[in-house]
């Protein structure tokens, strides 16, 4: 190929890239938040909550039904700006931001909702490319039909499901395309609310482990909200525990268990909780005389 | 300024080509290697990423085709761009996005087949949804406490009540359009005053009836549509049958009934205002004293042309409530359905009650009502 030609090439693909794409984020806390405040009418969802995220970790954000997860989430990425308090996301300020317009940082991120919240004209490809054609103009159609269907695939659904409308899959691939199109532009940081939520234990296992693959392999930062205590033992780094409007507690399982807290005590050991650890030890102990035996 | 990927190709000493990739490999520089490499005519033995300091799925992705098509070797690889190839070389990546679809000419006969089988198969949904209609009705006569009678209040005040201030305004208007106009021919023939006769007779018989209709399907048919189609989609329907409910008697009935009843109603409110419009621009521009006017109307129309008027009204109600609920109950797959449900529920109550219309002309004169 001559100079000439690829000059050309070079011109046209800079002509089609008209947005600026943010660097990648080298700081220690790819999420702040510093004392924020939500509120509905009179109802205080959170008072001087704050949150430090580390990167490459994996943060479990746990707390009974109605405190206000879901909106820390939403918060963070700038859908419900708090009436109180800053969040830094990837070093810029989230809370400081007036439109859609002015978050540059949404290409750096991928975010799952719980229904899977696909576009139901769209195929589950299509869905993929969505964020591609409005970031990343300037990659040729095939290959951003290539990225849709390898992604299709990296996200464990079956080849043929990528040309499927959302209506024709069941609850748990929705969420498995959600996720395809949450890792579409290889974003730093992942959200993921309540992934593993109304999927059977084989197909939450298999979620689990494939958040913890991609967090390994691609180096992400992955913000969980669950109630799955398997999915707690298994692959989070951290756990932060959301009550009485603020984050009381935000550490390691078995540095959590510590804590003389009614709930955290009432959740971690609970029946569940001790199944879900009781099948961890025995986990680790199947593990052990394997890795001995090498 | 973005930084793209690059690379550039070199004879290593057995004569091999190799292509050495340079830059990072990520998702935002990709754009010019990926179409320079799709361009190369000459075939690869070998590509070396070492130089490569960045890399993640969409770059593997393309390192890997690149490999794959030109069957070359891969050398300088970092662990994690082993990984991430290992990951994504599940995928051939081969193939549309979009649905499938089926050849040109296969599709048109596919489609004509599936809009002849259609038509089949509504006609029968259609029967079916009158049938069920027709039994809920007969539910609710051998025992009236099933009738929902909140709801039926609730949905007369959507259809009637909260319409009662743009359906005046429209019919006060034209009455006002058709006194004005009808008055310049009338004058012609020195027949200013038969524009009572003209405003009167057309108001109570045709337009108050039929502009409400036009009126109330696209305010109450098309939020009958939507409404039940999104609780179609929200399984809301499913959980009613489940519990025991009917939808048909709890959701269609009401409105069915709401509408039935509004609508002779409105019909009678706006063929009063639309005679109140005529009376109002009849004082200004022929010197009809407004109160001559509305007295003249009691003499010029005829007590049959009012009931004309009120004996359509029920009918018309029926069929906006029937068409909204009907395409209401038929959106299955997603959003866009119940917008072109909406649309053709309107489309189809406004084309229907025209088509009575015409019927309804036609066997009143015969009986006599002319």
């Amino acid at each position: 190929m001559s100079p000439d030609e690829l000059g050309e090439i070079r011109d046209d693909v800079a002509d089609a890239a008209r947005r600026r794409i943010p660097g990648a984020f080298r700081g220690e806390f790819p999420i702040v938040v510093e004392g924020i405040r939500n509120a509905f009418g009179d109802q205080v969802v959170h008072e001087g909550l704050s949150l430090q995220v580390r990167r490459g970790e994996i943060i479990g954000v746990v707390g009974g039904s109605g405190t206000g997860k879901s909106v820390l989430m939403r918060s963070i990425i700038g859908l419900q700006p708090p009436s109180a308090g800053t969040i830094h996301v990837l070093g810029e300020d989230i809370t400081a931001a007036r439109g859609d317009e002015d978050i540059d940082i949404r290409s750096r991120w991928g975010v799952l909702f719980q229904g899977g919240a696909l576009f139901s004209t769209l195929t589950v490809a299509e869905n993929v490319e969505v964020p591609l054609r409005e970031f990343y103009p300037e990659i040729g159609d095939e290959l951003r039909r290539e990225i849709a269907r390898f992604k299709v695939v990296l996200s464990g659904l079956p080849e043929e499901a990528a040309n499927k409308y959302p209506a024709e899959l069941s609850g748990g691939m929705k969420k498995r395309a959600g996720l395809a199109r949450a890792l579409a532009l290889d974003p730093e940081l992942l959200f993921l609310d309540e992934p593993t939520a109304g999927l059977d234990p084989i197909g939450a296992a298999a979620f689990d482990a494939l958040t913890k693959e991609l967090q390994d392999t691609l180096g992400l930062t992955v913000f969980l909200i669950t109630h799955d205590l398997d999915t707690l033992h298994e692959i989070c780094d951290r756990v932060a525990v959301i009550a009485d409007r603020r984050v009381i507690a935000c550490d390691t399982i078995p540095n959590l268990l510590t804590l003389d807290h009614p709930w955290i005590q009432e959740y971690f050991n609970g029946p569940r909780g001790r199944a879900a650890e009781a099948a961890q030890h025995r986990i680790k102990a199947m593990d052990k005389p394997r890795k001995a035996g090498d | 300024m973005r930084v793209w990927a690059d690379f550039s190709l070199e004879q290593d000493d057995a004569g091999r080509t190799v292509a050495v990739l340079s830059g990072p490999m990520t998702v935002s520089s990709i754009g010019v290697v990926d179409r320079a490499l799709r361009e190369l005519a000459v075939p690869l033995d070998r590509v070396d990423i070492a130089a490569v300091p960045e890399i993640d799925t969409v770059g593997a992705w393309t390192v890997w085709r690149v490999v794959r098509d030109h069957e070359a070797e891969l050398v300088g690889a970092s662990d994690q761009a082993r990984r991430l190839i290992a990951a994504v070389s599940k995928s051939k990546g081969e193939g549309e996005t979009g649905a499938l679809r089926l050849p040109l000419v296969p599709r048109i006969a596919d489609g004509v087949g599936r809009t002849v089988a259609g038509w089949s198969r509504g006609t029968v949904r259609l029967l079916g949804f009158l049938g069920a209609v027709l039994v809920a009705w007969w539910g609710i006569m051998t025992s009236p406490a099933r009738m929902r009678w909140i709801a039926v209040v609730r949905q007369a005040e959507l259809v009637g009540i909260s319409a009662l201030g743009i359906i005046g305004l429209m019919s006060f208007l034209v009455g006002i359009v058709i006194a004005q106009q009808g008055a310049i021919q009338l004058e012609q023939f020195g027949a200013e005053m038969l524009t009572v006769n003209l405003t009167g007779r057309i108001a109570f018989r045709e337009l108050g009836v039929l502009m409400t209709a036009i009126m109330v399907a696209g305010r109450s048919g098309s939020s009958f549509a939507a409404q039940i189609g999104t609780m179609k989609l929200t399984e809301e329907i499913d959980a009613m049958r489940t519990i025991g409910v009917s939808p048909v008697e709890a959701l269609v009935i009401p409105r069915i009934l709401a509408a039935v009843v509004m609508m002779p109603l409105l019909g009678f409110y706006a063929a009063v205002l639309a005679v109140i419009g005529g009376a109002f621009i009849s004082a200004f521009t022929l010197g009809i004293p407004f109160m001559t006017f509305l007295l003249r109307i009691q003499e010029v129309v005829p007590l049959h042309d009012v009931w004309v008027g009120l004996v359509k009204a029920p009918f018309f109600g029926l069929i906006i409530a029937l068409a909204g609920c009907y395409q209401g109950m038929q959106v299955k797959a997603n959003a866009e359905e119940v917008g072109l449900r909406t649309t053709m529920a309107v489309v189809q109550a406004i084309f229907m009650v025209i088509v009575l219309d015409a019927f309804f002309a036609v066997f009143f004169t015969e009986v006599g009502w002319g």
